[in-house]
């Protein structure tokens, strides 16, 4: 397992998740370290994308739900009653499996939260528009057709435009739940070159089943199963030499 | 690769393939090794000159087992286990060959050297050349059954043939001084040795490898400067 000293912007102590009567996270011990790509992986149902809902309590939204130990997000516990889940989310925003864009032109896309959250001067919204579409490498693509509908962009583009429509609410982290797993290669790879360069603003937790995406985009890598943290390494020891049986089984396709 | 098998069983069979490979190389690799000998000692030209046709074989059996291993670094992506076996299997696979080249290189010696009148007995060179073999089989041994101890004893074994080299260095040397007239089928008997020096080296490098492939950590180049260290 990793000791490390740096900065751990996002921690998890003792998890426990239960969706009603199933319990389905155990005693997850796990802390995300600042500005790295950090990688969930495991076989379906093993609980990484609940993980990554819990980050942002996503899971707030579904019934029958509880949590048990500690969120702590720079220090502070995201499951206190005092805290405003909206507010967690504006600050650890979402990227989801598919490309899920407002039926809207592509400058609202982007405006659209910012506006709710009360962001009126338009100059400050034009100037929000083409940095976070910079940010997520679109705006050279897009600045023509700013007015258009966003459903008229390719599969790719839509992606790209949701990371930068989560970008606009100035986040620090990002959560992506399998990002590319819609795309096709090429746009796989702009997605993969994008989370490279935004890792020196944002931190970032990515869940894939693809097991070379966890290898080429992320520093660390946590292996899931059954619930259970597994194995949390350096990707490349995960890849090449990784401490637990289970986890070089799992990367190796030697299952089931 | 024993325990779990792979869900892919045409992926499992490929890596077989490469295993079963690499020990039927070390098996061509040996054999070449005691013909050279048997050459040696019974002044048998024809053998040979067999050894130095049936490299092509070792060549040709390099580069199947080296395009086998980069196809499935291609299309299987490996990794952990199999990524560490497969990388390893690259390198054994070139060490093995250069085995190969060495055995030929002892019998184009030996085919000289038996046209000249012996100028002694061979007692280290047959030694050595059967110990190396032994480090072969053994290193390869030690891969199929991931025997890390057994691959430490390789790296020791190595030792042992640096010193008999050493010794017939310098028991030719006192009969080259001796004798000018001994200094033509010394200096052969001296490539042979050497030669038989440099496949213990090679066999020392699988030995390496197949650690590397069992426990991921590297054990080449221990630093011979102390101040390195």
């Amino acid at each position: 397992m990793v000791t490390v000293d740096k900065e751990m912007i996002i921690r998890t102590k003792n998890v426990d998740f239960f969706y009603g009567a199933f319990r389905a996270l155990t005693d997850v011990t796990l802390d995300f370290e600042k500005n790295r790509v950090t990688a969930l992986i495991g076989p379906s149902g093993c609980g990484k994308s609940t993980l990554l809902r819990l980050l942002n309590r996503m899971n707030d939204l579904i019934d029958g739900t509880r949590v048990e130990g500690e969120i702590l997000f720079e220090g502070q516990n995201i499951y206190a009653p005092e805290v405003d889940p909206v507010e967690i989310r504006q600050r650890i925003g979402m990227v989801f499996q598919k490309p899920n864009p407002f039926p809207k032109s592509i400058y609202n896309n982007i405006t659209f939260a910012p506006k709710l959250a009360g962001v009126r001067n338009n100059g400050e919204l034009d100037t929000l528009v083409e940095e976070s579409l910079k940010q997520a490498v679109l705006w050279d693509e897009v600045k023509d057709i700013l007015g258009k509908s966003a459903m008229n962009l390719s599969g790719g583009q839509q992606q790209r435009l949701c990371i930068a429509r989560a970008l606009a609410m100035k986040p620090d982290v990002l959560l992506m739940d399998e990002p590319t797993s819609a795309l096709d290669p090429i746009s796989t790879a702009k997605i993969e070159e994008l989370i490279d360069s935004l890792k020196k603003r944002y931190t970032i937790i990515i869940v894939t089943h693809n097991m070379q995406q966890a290898a080429r985009v992320s520093e660390y890598t946590g292996f899931f199963y059954l619930g259970k943290l597994i194995e949390f390494n350096a990707t490349e020891k995960i890849f090449t030499n990784p401490d637990i049986k289970q986890t070089e089984d799992y990367i190796t396709g030697r299952f089931g | 690769m024993d325990e779990k098998r792979h869900t892919s069983a045409e992926y499992e069979r490929e890596l077989q393939e490469i295993k079963d490979g690499l020990l039927y190389l070390g098996a061509l690799t040996e054999k070449a090794l005691e013909n050279g000998t048997v050459a040696l000692l019974e002044r048998d030209s024809e053998l040979a000159r067999r050894i130095i046709c049936d490299d092509d074989q070792i060549d040709r059996l390099d580069v199947e087992l080296e395009e086998k291993c980069i196809r499935l670094l291609a299309l299987r992506q490996p990794a952990a286990r199999d990524l560490r076996f497969i990388t390893t299997a690259i390198k054994i696979t070139g060490h093995l060959e250069r085995i190969g080249d060495m055995a030929s290189t002892i019998a184009e010696k030996v085919i000289v050297l038996n046209d000249l009148p012996q100028i002694k007995a061979y007692i280290d060179l047959p030694r050595m050349a059967q110990i190396a073999q032994g480090m072969i089989r053994k290193s390869l041994d030690a891969m199929v059954r991931e025997d890390v101890p057994l691959a430490h004893q390789v790296r020791e074994e190595d030792t042992v043939i640096d010193q008999l080299n050493d010794q017939v260095f310098r028991e030719l040397l006192t009969f080259m001084m001796e004798d000018p007239h001994k200094i033509q089928v010394s200096l052969y008997i001296m490539q042979i040795s050497k030669s038989l020096e440099r496949i213990a080296d090679h066999a020392e490098g699988i030995a390496d490898m197949v650690i590397y492939m069992i426990t991921g950590r590297s054990v080449r180049h221990q630093p011979t400067c102390a101040e390195n260290a």
